[in-house]
């Protein structure tokens, strides 16, 4: 049924619906939600790998597990892909698929854009890992860090390629977040159903807002900073040359202005799916929706106003501490008062302990730790005895896996039903949870003893005698626990997907408007677009309370509705970026054809922005009810 | 000083108790702050634990908290109708945004008068530039015309301002029970103080990732009685003469250290002979050292032999290269030499 009009594009829209190339060429947010969780999973499960063997070195004091260079390749690219490969598009995964079905609407504002931005994380993540191929040892494989200090990464002292690879991998999958931001601004302020003001939002949509902003202004100083790194690497600029007179400190300054606001990248969306998951599962409302919202915000802008803790050992003096301290410790009203208003929510309902819940529930106990450790390190003064220590591996660990992983795992269980049309089982459900969160809190509780006993991060092997033997092998056993816990989610799913699909479209009596159509939703989403009168109109809708209309669905649509088409563009458009990184690449290996090559990528971006705009509108007209 | 150092002993027992007896089920923490023996680690760790009571005190009522309600409010078999819907309570928001406001503001007074109590040496104490290097430390007393690695000797119950930078790439110069963390940064000098109150030897570790062989780079901090202090600057003074009385196998091993047979100069330095290479550390006392390879090796005879002949079994990515190709007698005799050194 597509419209194969007359265009100048060079290659026409595909047309398959099913199949390998349906996939390479979709454009429906669902099904790159789907795409970017899949592709997030695996890589969670590869940096999982990478910690697992981390652990197994530090064991014991002395061990040979890996050398050192690999041991150092291990934890830098453990924290990157953990953090860009992983965690970040689960998170895109959920925003995804979720984000127009939370507000209504049949697909977000650019479906292509969309698309772009999946397929750049994609090659990003295979570019930032190909030094493996060529194994630790030439140090091809980056062992910098995460946030890859000055002047350690320039030439003179790592002079294999994969501060090169790290650097030109990290710009392409910034490219996509940021795009994949724009987006979900411009979706959420323009296409929303009818009535649904703004605080009438379900509250994941505001913390997609407000991480989208975070994004749009944190990515822009670390591509600054990832730019001159590569200029000074690829072109022996001198921005980070101390003996030309660069500073090594002003990277840190961009880095962090970055870094910080990043951790709120990771966890605002999680508390925003965790946000959503306590009111359904113990059948309340949100308790202070308003609250919650205002301090997403100013959780989002106060964010801006941090980096410096990172750098409390560096010399900035006690005024500048002073003030960096001042600014972190405020932060953690903001969160605190999350934290009681998601006990609150509860307060007063019904919990149910379905496996979601019980990770939901896990979420808060786990982050509060985080938390509470975060507002120790503000302390300058007693932080130069925490930092850099196990103590704040701790306290990120218990922010990022207590905190975001357990949400995502919280969220998985929740619209499982929605996306795949099958509940999870809930008794496997249970032994995974248990499993995973027991598992965490023995590998990564301990942490907190080693950074007191003063054990620093970033080390391959210690010494005897310090004290530290055993927490360090109790740690060791958790990661053995906890991967127990993974593999049963991981069993969960296969046998889930092996049962029929038929779960109805509202398993958990929902609040919002995902639950209002069929499990799997159709393409189209929404056969008629929802009008929307009150906050968690469906959970009113059902349950009304007074004559107060929450919810109608819309005069009945009126023939077919017409759905964006299939486009190659996209992945053609992330293509030509990933050629001229590769071509950067060359240029530090001396290989001859490397600006042909960098050309080439330039002329494929322009091809392909050149087909995007030219390649006709295409797309399908469908009628409700058949097609999905 | 308030409330939170005057409290600082009884914490501190409670801390050493939670740390030593509970966690560790090991009488030794060597490398733990929470045992400080000086005034900035004081200030420090008194700092640290009232943010930790603070923190385990919140920990604790949140979790009661979260599963008192978890368990009063769950659902039982049988229940009917739905709960009630409460959207809020301008109250509660009040109470839980103003108290935690109150708890940090109690916070953050210690914590400004500490970040400036201990940024600033007292007047008139020893200076120690201390310098880092990929994976080792040079200590320089530029007032006593001294130059030394990986061994920091100082006079107990003596404030020493330290001024720190680094030859290659950052390094951070943690002393645990001395100091927190102050970095080494490559063009630029940065200002710290230490004190130790007992004489007693401290353990120091590089806290900044470094490259391959950041785990390898510790040092030691020996803080003397005044008294043996200036004995050993004395001593160490008067070495700069160079090394004397050295046995004939010494003396063969110095020739080897000298020339390009061993070509030890080319990077290290003994004061008072030919040896004046600044790329490794200087050996002029190296035979006094009770580490080696700042602080990954005891200083035995056994160690330094197996240190000189590969250098990279202990320190993967090491400039000293490997000496395998001199002979056992050279060897033994280079060693012979290293251990006249003191
Ligand atoms: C290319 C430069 C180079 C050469 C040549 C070299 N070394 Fe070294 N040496 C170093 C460096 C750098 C270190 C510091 C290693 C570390 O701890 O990271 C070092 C460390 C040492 C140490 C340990 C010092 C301490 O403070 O613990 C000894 C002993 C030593 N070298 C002896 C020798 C001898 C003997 C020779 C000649 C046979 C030699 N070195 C040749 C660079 C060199
Ligand atoms: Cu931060
Ligand atoms: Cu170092």
């Amino acid at each position: 049924m597509a419209t194969a009009a007359k265009t100048l594009g060079f290659i026409p829209r595909p047309t398959a619906q099913t199949g390998f190339w349906s996939w390479v060429a979709t454009v429906d947010h669902k099904r790159i939600g789907i795409l970017y969780g899949v592709t997030g999973f695996l890589f969670f499960l590869v940096g999982g790998l990478e910690a697992w063997v981390m652990r197994l070195q530090l064991a014991r004091p002395g061990l040979e597990v890996v050398t050192a260079r690999t041991f150092n390749a291990l934890f830098t690219m453990h924290a990157t892909t953990m953090i860009f490969l992983g965690v970040m598009p689960l998170l895109a995964a959920f925003m995804n698929y979720l984000l127009p079905l939370l507000i209504g609407a049949r697909d977000v504002a650019f479906p292509r854009l969309n698309a772009f931005s999946y397929w750049i994380y994609l090659f990003g993540a295979i570019f930032i890992n190909i030094g493996w191929l060529k194994g630790t040892a030439g140090g091809d494989v980056p062992d910098i860090g995460w946030f890859g200090y000055a002047n350690l990464t320039s030439v003179e002292f790592s002079g294999g390629l994969g501060t090169d690879i790290w650097t030109l991998g990290l710009l392409l999958l910034g490219l996509g977040t940021l795009v994949s931001a724009f987006n979900f601004i411009v979706t959420i302020l323009n296409m929303r159903a009818p009535g649904m003001s703004l605080m009438k939002m379900p509250i994941f949509v505001w913390t997609v807002l407000v991480t989208s902003a975070l994004i749009i202004f944190a990515f822009p100083s670390v591509t600054v900073a990832l730019i001159m790194l590569m200029f000074d690497r690829a072109f022996a600029a001198n921005f980070f040359e101390v003996a030309a007179g660069g500073s090594v400190v002003f990277y840190q300054h961009l880095f962090w202005t970055f870094g910080h606001p990043e951790v709120y990248i990771l966890i605002l969306p999680a508390m925003g799916i965790v946000s959503e998951v306590l009111p359904v599962h113990a059948r309340k409302m949100l308790f202070g929706y308003s609250v919650m919202v205002f301090s997403t915000a100013l959780i989002g802008f106060m964010g801006f106003t941090v980096w410096s803790h990172h750098m409390f050992t560096v010399g900035m003096g006690p005024v500048v501490n002073s003030i960096f301290a001042l600014t972190t410790m405020a932060i953690a009203v903001p969160t605190g008062v999350k934290i009681f208003n998601w006990i609150s929510t509860m307060w007063g309902g019904q919990v149910r302990f379905t496996t979601a819940m019980l990770f939901a529930i896990g979420f808060i106990a786990s982050f509060t730790i985080g938390g509470l450790s975060g507002f120790m390190h503000a302390a300058a003064p007693s932080n130069t005895q925490q930092h850099d220590t196990y103590f704040v591996v701790a306290h990120f660990h218990y922010v990022l896996i207590g905190g975001s992983v357990f949400a995502l795992f919280s969220g998985i269980h929740h619209w499982f039903p929605k996306v795949f049309g099958r509940l999870l089982d809930e008794r496997l459900g249970r032994w995974s949870f248990w499993l995973i969160f027991t598992g965490f809190h023995t590998f990564a509780f301990p942490f907190h003893f080693l950074g007191l006993m003063g054990m620093p991060r970033r080390i391959y092997t210690y010494a005897p005698g310090l004290g530290w033997e055993l927490w360090n092998l109790v740690s060791t056993i958790g990661v053995f626990v906890l991967a127990a816990g993974v593999l049963t989610f991981i069993a969960n799913v296969v046998v889930t997907m092996r049962r029929p699909a038929d779960a109805p479209a509202d398993p958990w009596d929902g609040r919002t408007l995902e639950w209002t159509i069929p499990s799997p939703p159709p393409v189209y989403n929404f056969a008629t677009l929802p009008v929307v009168y009150l906050r968690d109109a469906f959970w009113f809708h059902k349950y009304p309370e007074g004559k107060e209309k929450a919810l109608d669905f819309g005069s009945p649509q009126t023939g077919p509705i017409h759905l964006p088409g299939p486009s190659l563009m996209p992945i053609l458009l992330a293509l030509g970026p990933t050629v001229a990184a590769a071509g950067v690449l060359f240029i530090r290996m001396r290989l001859s054809y490397a600006v042909p090559v960098i050309v080439a990528g330039f002329v494929i971006t322009l091809l392909a922005i050149w087909g995007w705009a030219f390649e006709g509108e295409g797309g399908a007209l469908i009628e409700p009810g058949e097609g999905d | 000083m308030g409330m939170w150092t005057r409290q600082r002993g009884a914490r501190r027992g409670l801390a050493l108790l939670l740390a030593g007896g509970l966690l560790a089920g090991c009488s030794t923490l060597p490398q733990t702050p929470l045992d400080p023996k000086g005034p900035v680690a004081q200030t420090q760790t008194g700092l640290l634990l009232y943010t930790l009571y603070i923190a385990v005190g919140i920990g604790i009522f949140v979790t009661a908290a979260l599963l008192y309600v978890v368990f009063r409010f769950r659902a039982r078999p049988g229940q009917t109708g739905v709960p009630l819907q409460i959207r809020g309570n301008h109250l509660l928001e009040i109470v839980w945004t103003v108290i935690p406001i109150l708890i940090l503001v109690s916070v953050a007074f210690p914590t400004v008068e500490a970040a400036f109590s201990t940024a600033t040496p007292p007047e008139g104490a020893l200076t120690v530039r201390a310098v880092g290097y990929r994976w080792w430390f040079a200590f320089e007393y530029p007032e006593l015309g001294i130059v030394t690695a990986n061994e920091l000797r100082i006079p107990a119950g003596q404030p020493v301002r330290l001024e720190l930078t680094s030859n290659d790439v950052i390094h951070s110069f943690w002393v645990p029970k001395l100091a927190g963390k102050t970095d080494m940064v490559p063009g630029r000098v940065n200002i710290a103080w230490i004190q130790a109150d007992e004489p007693d030897v401290y353990l120091g570790q590089c806290a900044e990732f470094c490259g391959d062989s950041h785990a390898n780079m510790r040092f030691l901090v020996k803080a003397l009685p005044q008294a043996e202090f200036d004995e050993w600057v004395r001593q160490r003074q008067a070495m700069a003469e160079g090394p004397r009385d050295l046995s004939p196998a010494a003396a063969r091993g110095r020739e080897l250290f000298e020339s390009t047979a061993g070509n030890c100069f080319a990077c290290h330095a003994v004061d008072g002979t030919k040896a004046q290479g600044a790329v490794g550390p200087n050996l002029t006392d190296v035979g006094q050292r009770s580490t080696l390879a700042a602080g990954i090796l005891e200083n035995d005879y056994e160690n330094l032999k197996a240190w000189v002949k590969d250098p990279a079994a202990f320190k993967p990515g090491t400039t000293m290269p490997s000496h395998a190709r001199l002979s056992e007698q050279d060897l033994d005799a280079i060693v012979q030499y290293l251990q006249s050194l003191k």
